[in-house]
């Protein structure tokens, strides 16, 4: 099994629903976000594009945060999610600055904290909290191994990215483009 | 002209707009545990070449302050933790890829190690010292007998922890500034320049000075190579490293880095030591204290550019 997200960047209006949906599903401390919209434009004027991407952490195949961790704290779990445990986080800090795209933060109690891809709501049958609220829905989430779910599927059929591939953690949030 | 405007609706702190997760503890925690690497570095290596008499500041004085500065590493590490509560997890696990993890068990050996280091060196100080318990005097008389061992252990283990002070920031790959296997060897060459320093200011006699005036201008001189390799290897990488090098050619550090760490830190001190070796008197304090200035400055510095450092997407 291994859990990817895809992320429609031409339906997404950047209406930052998916954040709010994060912040209250996760009890997201107040003036912090697990997930973020990132508008690019790009271009030359008057020819310019905008991308809209929602971003989270990326559940890295290949993770430097699980890597660099000292107790173990940042570890996989089932289909690939990386999940932090609390009680084993020192709140170091040595993964949050070798995530090469800042998906994590120290949260106030003190252990780190990040996406966990709503593993309590995958567990229940549920999509990520982010991809149900969508208005546009411009998200798709299952399990890559199966060809069937939905974000095989949608991978088949469109063109995709995934972030700074080359920076070797291998993401697994893909972008449509 | 082509653009490219990147707008993000994240400022968790302290990610955004620029991470600085890590603030003093960490490079002071690093600049210590380099010192205290320099200091057992050069005691352990005098006692196997059996040159004890011959160097008596670097073995029976120095290596009193190696626990001092190894707890004081340890406090700011400690400091630095957010999960404070937590902290024995450090020493539950043993995580070979993690430098912290294996940084942490070093220290874990080289704390006694420094300890004992440390207890031999009591009675230079106060010559009537005693230890009262039996247990202790035994246990220092042995330790005097295995000394040679002691020191091959300390060497070994004072290399690891120089080296490691460095690898503890190239282990990231995510900020390019500090992704370099330079710093390793760096951090470990200043280590040593730190602890010879230090020993220049607690010896009293002439030549042991003269000795490590000469062996801190070779360290100088290899921290010069270093540096200027680590930056030939930056230019000639992608472009996420040339901008992270750029911090330093014409960016937000250059100034700091090139006046506090190369100029005031390396230049000017192997200057007063070539004219000290020269004859020319110049008080050893100034040499001396201008390393641990450079010693500091590079640790901060390159801690703080390195998370300035940053893939763009
Ligand atoms: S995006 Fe960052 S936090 Fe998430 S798995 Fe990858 S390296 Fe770890
Ligand atoms: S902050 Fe916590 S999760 Fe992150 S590396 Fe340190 S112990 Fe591991």
């Amino acid at each position: 099994m291994r859990y990817a997200m895809a992320v429609d960047t031409k339906k997404c209006v950047g209406c930052s629903d998916c954040v709010v949906a994060c912040q209250t599903e996760n009890h997201v401390p107040i003036g912090y976000c697990r997930d973020w919209v990132v508008e690019v434009t790009d271009g030359t004027y008057p020819q310019l594009e905008i991308e809209l991407r929602s971003e989270r952490c990326n559940h890295c195949n290949n993770s430097p945060c699980v890597r660099c961790c000292p107790t173990g704290a940042s570890h996989y779990s089932e289909g690939g999610i990386v999940l932090v445990t609390p009680n084993e986080c020192i709140g170091c800090g040595a993964c949050i600055a070798s995530c090469p795209y800042d998906a994590r933060y120290p949260h106030p109690d003190g252990y780190v904290d990040k996406c966990t891809f709503c593993i309590h709501r995958i567990k229940k049958g549920l999509k990520p909290a982010c991809v149900a609220v969508c208005p546009t829905r411009c998200m798709y989430f299952g399990d890559l191994d199966d060809p069937k779910s939905e974000v095989s599927e949608v991978l088949k059929r469109r063109k995709h990215k995934t972030l700074i591939p080359e920076a070797g953690t291998s993401p697994q949030l893909y972008f449509l483009i | 002209m082509k653009e490219e405007l990147i707008i993000s609706g994240r400022m968790n702190d302290p990610i955004d707009p620029v991470l600085h997760i890590w603030s003093w503890e960490i490079p002071l925690y690093l600049f210590f545990g380099g010192l205290a690497a320099g200091i057992l570095f050069f005691a352990a290596l005098y006692v196997i070449q059996g040159k004890e008499n011959q160097f008596p500041t670097a073995v029976r004085k120095a290596p009193i302050l190696t626990p001092v500065l190894l707890i004081a590493g340890l406090l700011a590490l400690f400091i630095d933790l957010h999960h404070k509560a937590y902290f024995w997890q450090l020493y539950t696990n043993i995580k070979l890829q993690s430098p912290m993890s294996w940084g942490a068990w070093t220290l874990m050996v080289v704390t006694p190690l420094s300890l004992i280091w440390a207890a031999l060196s009591l009675k230079e100080f106060i010559p009537n010292w005693d230890w009262k318990l039996p247990w202790l005097i035994a246990f220092e008389a042995w330790c005097r007998k295995q000394l040679l061992s002691i020191a091959w252990l300390t060497l070994l283990f004072a290399s690891i922890l120089g080296i490691y002070t460095g690898i503890l920031f190239s282990a990231f790959n995510a900020r390019p500034l500090w992704n370099t296997s330079i710093l390793g060897p760096l951090f470990l060459t200043s280590g040593l320049s730190t602890g010879a320093a230090t020993i220049m200011l607690m010896s009293k006699d002439p030549a042991e000075r003269k000795t490590f005036a000469r062996i801190d201008l070779l360290l100088i001189a290899i921290e010069l190579f270093l540096i200027v390799h680590m930056f030939m290897g930056f230019m000639a990488s992608t472009q996420v490293q040339i901008d992270a090098a750029r911090l330093f050619l014409g960016g937000e550090y250059t100034a700091p880095f090139w006046v506090f760490v190369v100029g005031m830190g390396l230049v000017v001190p192997a200057f007063l030591e070539v004219l000290e070796l020269r004859k020319k008197h110049i008080p050893v304090v100034v040499p001396a204290l201008l390393v641990l200035f450079g010693g500091i400055m590079m640790r901060f510095i390159i801690a703080y550019a390195g998370q300035a450092s940053r893939w763009l997407y």
